[in-house]
């Protein structure tokens, strides 16, 4: 804990902590300053987020860097835990916040007060949990995000959010009384909080304790599951997702991931191979519940008479499938599936963005933004200076846009989307060592159900896409300034990156599965503390 | 005392799923206010039930088991901070939503009869 890079796990949580709170003393006139602060920092986070990935990509243990608060030994302070999921659920997270903040400075940052700071402490609340390394802390993260998501679901107001909003919060209160059950149970059961030592406790727990542990870790997966919009608890999410003001959609699709990070976190940590009587618990559930989301979510897709409930029902999409992935519990299909989550996250995002620009030049989005400057009182956000350039070929550059979105989302080749599909079931049908016949029946549910919401994909991305740009020629088009195009370009030109790099990003990916299907390394790391770290069992039992 | 504590916790918690699942907003929230007592005494009483056990003694260090269990104690304080704000963000929205829409049922309109 001597050198300045040591400190670097912390600063995704304090820097826009501190950013937010500033802002939050500026008041409400001086927007080029709250602006510019929220960039920089924003800009900030990729770059330590790189740092860290760069550094947890060249570890060989399970988790790269260990910062204990106060530097109390591990089981008893707090601490945060860097490793390559972590890092990478960062950067993914502050690549889709930077594009969202530029995203915003065009127009939609004005629609509401406190915008900048809410998003900041959304990022707090997020990076907090990707890093957290005991559950406490998770439920206190958790919290910082979703009140602060609460704030920023509401941005823009008017009626249809409003009610959006209402749904959206009790149902979320209602899991976070959950997850606090959930983990208070398992704290009563094994005397600990910090996710390390549960694993490490999780094998020696009596028999006759045992299903009281599991049916805590089932509340608490209850809460996380539907954060990720698992079904049959998803039904809040596309209406919430679509009434959301754009940016805010855009950087809400990181959030049902948090959801999904938490399940790969926690469950591959206490429930994987080396927890005894437990191993496994829950397997099916994630796997046949995964299943059932995307088989929701392709119908909703195909049901969908707007774009923006077609991207919120094709998060569900990208989350089931993550969510089934994880469940086969094979370390080939987690990488594929992380792939997979990556590039779908940014493409998603992209959607949420781009469907406010194609929808500019019709009713229903006119509709939406005229309510929200009649509750707001802006009626100067057309006069107004407006922020960057107007870009020629409007039309065609937007089709070209959503012609991305589309191929990543339904993966369809040459684009990521394609690759993460492809690793994920390829590893799914050829398993590791023998497979009985559940795992090959598993396998196969999960290549037609792939296969299947791939070409629902592809038919209502092309029924909406020729709805937006070819069925309408009188209407007006769009104006279209290139700071919000340019989010849209940047987060596509990511994923074809990731199709490019494929071989060394899918080598990330794998290093990242096996260290979370063997988590021994990362419990050995994250206990293996200063002096003291001997007298530490002495927990009630 | 452990029967008395889960009786409670199961009216409160009881009480507060009722209100949850009825049509009205103010109702919705005193329920959330209501489970959110039952899960913060369940809180506590996931660290033992004991009368009278100290934090911290200035006895010899001795058998844990005699003493409090600070933790919960802590996860409690939190956890209350943390369902009362909540809870006040709630009823702004609440009340904005009432504003909207005139009526305060969840849905932000009177079911058809």
């Amino acid at each position: 804990m001597s050198r300045i890079t040591d400190h670097l796990v912390i600063v995704p949580i304090v820097l826009p902590l501190l950013a937010g709170a500033a802002m939050l003393l500026l008041g409400e006139r001086r927007r080029n300053a709250k602006a510019a602060i929220n960039l920089g920092s924003t800009l900030s986070l990729v770059a330590i987020a790189i740092a860290l990935l760069a550094s947890a990509g060249a570890s060989s243990g399970g988790a790269a860097a260990t910062y204990r608060l106060g530097d109390w030994p591990a089981p008893f302070g707090i601490v945060l835990v860097a490793d390559r999921l972590s890092a990478l659920m960062l950067l993914l997270t502050s690549v889709l916040a930077a594009a969202t903040v530029v995203f915003s400075l065009a127009r939609w940052h004005r629609a509401g007060a406190h915008f900048h700071s809410l998003f900041q402490f959304l990022l707090v609340g997020l990076n907090g949990a990707f890093l957290t390394g005991d559950l406490f802390n998770l439920f206190v993260f958790f919290e910082l995000m979703l009140a602060a998501s609460y704030g920023l679901a509401l941005h823009g107001s008017g009626p249809a959010r409003v009610r959006a909003g209402l749904h959206y919060i009790v149902v979320n209160l209602a899991a976070s009384l959950l997850f606090l059950v959930g983990v208070s149970l398992i704290y009563g059961v094994s005397g600990t909080l910090n996710m390390a030592d549960l694993a490490a406790r999780i094998p020696g727990i009596a028999p006759e304790s045992r299903g009281l542990l599991e049916a805590g870790a089932a509340v608490l997966a209850t809460a996380f599951l539907l954060k990720a919009g698992m079904w049959p608890l998803c039904f809040w999410m596309p209406t919430t997702y679509a009434a959301a003001s754009p940016p805010v959609a855009a950087i809400f699709a990181i959030m049902t991931k948090v959801g999904v990070y938490i399940v790969l976190r926690l469950w591959l940590l206490l429930f994987g191979e080396a927890a005894g009587a437990s191993a496994n618990f829950g397997g099916e559930v994630l796997l046949l519940g995964g299943l059932a989301t995307v088989a929701f979510g392709v119908i909703g897709t195909l049901a969908s008479q707007d774009l923006a409930r077609l991207t919120a029902h094709s998060v569900l999409v990208s989350s089931g499938t993550v969510l089934a992935a994880i469940g086969m519990g094979e370390a080939g299909v987690t990488s594929g599936a992380l792939f997979y989550m990556v590039s779908s996250t940014l493409a998603l995002g992209a959607l949420f963005l781009l469907v406010e620009l194609v929808e500019r030049g019709r009713e229903p989005g006119a509709d939406v933004l005229a309510v929200t400057r009649e509750a707001y009182g802006e009626d100067d956000l057309d006069n107004e200076e407006e922020v960057g350039l107007v870009i020629p070929a409007t039309m065609a550059m937007l089709g070209l846009a959503f012609i991305g979105c589309a191929l990543v989302i339904a993966g369809l080749p040459p684009l990521s989307g394609f690759i993460g599909k492809f690793a994920l079931l390829t590893a799914a049908l050829n398993p590791v060592g023998s497979a009985d016949a559940g795992v090959r029946t598993a396998s196969s549910a999960l290549l037609i159900i792939l296969i299947l919401s791939g070409l629902a994909a592809v038919i209502a991305m092309t029924r909406a896409g020729m709805r937006a740009f070819w069925a309408s020629p009188d209407r007006a088009v769009p104006r279209v300034r290139i700071i919000e195009m340019a989010p849209v370009a940047i987060l596509l030109i990511l994923c074809a990156m990731q199709t490019i790099q494929a071989g060394p990003v899918m080598r990330y990916m794998h290093a990242t599965a096996q260290s979370l299907h063997t988590p021994q390394t990362y419990v050995r790391d994250v206990l293996q503390a200063e002096p003291g770290a001997e007298a530490r069992r002495a927990g009630p039992t | 005392m452990e029967l008395t504590v889960a009786l409670g916790i199961g009216t409160l918690a009881g009480a507060g799923v009722w209100l949850i699942l009825r049509p009205r907003t103010f109702q919705v929230i005193i329920g959330l206010s209501l489970l959110s007592y039952a899960v913060n005494l369940f809180i506590i009483v996931m660290g033992r039930l004991q009368t009278g056990a100290p934090v911290l003694a200035s006895r010899a260090a001795g058998d844990p088991s005699q003493y409090a269990d600070p933790l919960p104690q802590a996860l409690v304080l939190t956890a209350i901070v943390i369902s009362f704000a909540t809870t006040a963000l709630f009823l702004v929205v609440l009340l904005a939503s009432r504003g909207f829409t005139g009526t305060d049922h969840v849905d932000g309109r009177e079911p058809e009869r």
